[in-house]
């Protein structure tokens, strides 16, 4: 079947999308740092009027036009909105492709009579996209190249078989040429794609390559070129409709054990493991219960994923009966096959199903485990992280006596740099029986502290006569006692 | 009673029977559940607070276990500690949970602990506060800083305490004066000081 392609242009893409929140009349541009210097990205029309163009250096455009509005450009963001322009364009093909980073190439052979004819739908295109705020230029022929030249340098339609006659009199930059074969055909005063196609092939291969006569054929139909549209992101999300409710926990264990064979399959075959599991139950009442799981380790094994579910689903109120389960990964994470030997650890998943069954009643963020740091400061030298994201880490070397319990500085009397005989602490007379120190650790300046503000600290270790053994510092800067720790 | 009766004697009761609750309390309770956690090999679960500033030190107690043995679970208040020991005690992935108690437990709770240590089998050692002792624990130990006069080593850390046994449903109570040993990981009893 003969092909007929649309090709869409959004000239103004990013500043259009960053518009379309806040619509406004004056010069706005979203500006780019390029090297040393900002740099224009994206001007809206206002501004483009008062000469302002991309690659223009952000002083310059406010010296032309001094009420000029910018922000920074996320190419990024984007380069999300072309895809749900992609997504969007599916009304009316479904072969949805990518042009460049601001076009969309449709392939509408065979849909066009859905919406009346080509030119409806052509304005059907256009007034939904200027509705939304969209600056569009389109294209129609009979090829995906002869459709952009179109859309970038003619905006029009090529009616079927007449793409030549359409496109001869476009410039020859409308072939999708580099900048360089470009110039140098415009030297040779080859100005018009019509000019290019009436030279003999053999004379411009020799002087230019293949790339700009593989760009005419290809604009002209005799070289095919394929639209490729996206892969539609894969869903893990598998559903079962009752034809009878069902209340018992029992059964909608059962129910959802099935749903988890379905999906643990699925996420086997793209070598994926859930993280974070949603158990949809719809009541016949049409009221919705969700049970989020979140697990410890991404997880592909039904046997055990289930039990997981275990307590949640006893808590759920199935009311009048539940006649829907549905059941999504909403996070998925890459989990490999891994060899097991002799070595690795007899039964891993013990813990991990402890720490997935703990945190889904505390919180995953709750179960912690440690890992060192590189810092003098004691209270600096170790992290708590989630155990669910990191794996625990060594080594733990020792170079100092370090108490096992810490907390806060508690201050206490005191004078002079030699700890005191005598001291009160937590409703506590203490008697110092031998003093060891000092040790002195420094704050560190490359990460102001509010705790470190009173500066250097002498550590001493002091042995009570009435037996607590306890972590004193003394501030020599800023003269004071106290008790941040008790050893064992 | 002589010092190597002493020892064979707290051999019997030092690494607490496997499969009960146990309770520890005194300024040096920290020491015998770091010392216990490095006995045992296995993953140990510590249960503590949120809203507590007290925290433990990694560095500090890696001369007794290693800290990458060791996950911390903080929680909103006893009731979700409690819930979380329990599921932990039975699941049998842990060889040791370590909960830090504030309040009393009622003895349905202490109950529940205990049977929940049997169906693991997994030791569970509470830190109390003195004097609030549960009945369904297995032993009850008070652990209490010694000053050392004269240290045996005068390089190494003194770690002398006095614990002391204070509750046993299956034996006898005692009390003994113990110190770290750092290098080989082991409580050594030492003779009590004159």
């Amino acid at each position: 079947m003969r092909k007929r392609v649309v090709s869409m242009w959004f000239p103004r893409l990013p500043s259009d999308r960053a518009l379309r929140a806040r619509p406004i009349e004056t010069p706005f541009a979203l500006i780019q740092r390029q090297g040393n210097s900002d740099r224009i990205y994206c001007v809206n029309r206002p501004a483009e009027q008062l000469g302002l163009h991309r690659g223009m250096g952000l002083s310059d455009a406010h010296a032309f036009c001094p009420n000029l509005q910018s922000s920074p450009a996320t190419p990024q963001i984007d380069l999300r909105f072309l895809h749900m322009l992609v997504r969007w364009a599916g009304r009316y093909c479904p072969w949805v492709g990518l042009e460049g980073e601001d076009g969309l190439v449709l392939n509408i052979a065979g849909s066009a009579h859905l919406f009346g004819s080509e030119a409806a739908m052509l304005a059907d295109i256009r007034l939904r996209l200027i509705r939304a705020g969209m600056t569009v230029r389109l294209g129609l022929a009979d090829t995906r190249g002869a459709a952009w030249g179109l859309a970038h340098y003619g905006e029009g339609g090529a009616a079927v078989g007449a793409t030549q006659a359409q496109i001869a009199p476009l410039p020859v930059a409308a072939l999708r040429l580099g900048e360089k074969p470009v110039i140098a055909l415009q030297r040779l005063g080859v100005r018009y794609i019509g000019d290019l196609i009436a030279l003999p092939r053999a004379t411009v291969t020799r002087r230019f390559g293949k790339e700009v006569l593989l760009r005419l054929d290809q604009a002209l139909g005799d070289q095919p070129e394929e639209i490729s549209p996206l892969r539609d992101p894969i869903h893990y999300g598998v559903r079962m409709t009752l034809p009878d409710p069902i209340g018992l926990s029992a059964d909608v264990m059962a129910g959802t054990g099935r749903l988890l064979d379905r999906l643990c399959a699925k996420l086997k075959a793209q070598e994926k493991g859930a993280r974070v599991l949603q158990l949809t139950l719809r009541r016949v009442d049409q009221a919705n219960e969700q049970i989020e799981l979140r697990l410890a380790r991404p997880l592909r094994d039904a046997a055990r994923i289930l039990p997981l579910f275990q307590r949640m689903v006893d808590q759920v109120d199935s009311g009048y009966g539940i006649d829907q389960l549905r059941l999504e990964a909403v996070l998925v994470e890459t989990l490999v096959v891994q060899q097991v030997n002799h070595t690795s650890p007899d039964k891993p998943h013990l813990l991990d199903d402890l720490i997935t069954r703990i945190g889904n009643r505390i919180g995953l963020d709750n179960v912690q485990c440690f890992l060192p740091v590189d810092s003098n400061i004691p209270e600096r030298s170790f992290i708590t992280t989630p155990a669910a994201d990191s794996d625990p880490a060594g080594p733990w070397g020792t170079m100092r006596l370090r108490p096992l319990r810490l907390f806060p500085p508690e201050a206490i009397a005191g004078i002079g740099s030699q700890p005191p005989q005598r001291f009160r602490w937590r409703r506590m007379h203490l008697v110092t029986g031998r003093a060891t120190g000092p040790e002195r650790i420094a704050p560190e300046w490359w990460s102001p502290d509010e705790n470190w503000r009173a500066g250097l600290r002498d550590y001493w270790r002091i042995e009570t006569m009435q037996g607590r053994r306890l972590w004193l510092f003394y501030t020599p800067q800023n003269p004071g006692w106290f008790v941040q720790g008790e050893f064992a | 009673m002589y010092a190597s009766d002493m020892s064979t004697d707290f051999t019997h009761r030092f690494p607490l029977r496997a499969g009960r609750t146990h309770e520890a309390c005194g300024p040096s309770a920290l020491s015998l559940a770091f010392a216990l956690g490095g006995y045992l090999a296995g993953t140990v679960l510590w249960i503590c607070e949120s809203w507590q500033s007290d925290q433990i030190n990694p560095i500090g107690f890696a001369s007794y276990m290693d800290p990458q043995k060791l996950l911390l679970s903080k929680v909103k208040n006893q009731a979700d500690g409690l819930a979380v020991a329990e599921e932990a005690l039975r699941s049998g992935a842990v060889c040791l949970v370590v909960i830090e108690l504030y309040q009393p437990l009622s003895f349905t709770a202490g109950r529940r602990l205990q049977l929940a240590a049997q169906a693991g089998p997994t030791t569970g050692l509470c830190i109390i506060p003195e004097g609030q002792g549960n009945n369904a624990a297995e032993t009850r130990w008070r652990c209490s800083p010694v000053f050392d006069p004269v240290p045996i080593i005068a390089s190494q850390d003194s770690t002398l305490q006095r614990w002391e046994i204070t509750k046993n449903k299956s034996g006898t109570l005692g009390t003994w004066d113990v110190s770290w040993d750092a290098q080989t990981r082991r409580i050594n009893v030492v003779s009590k000081a004159a």
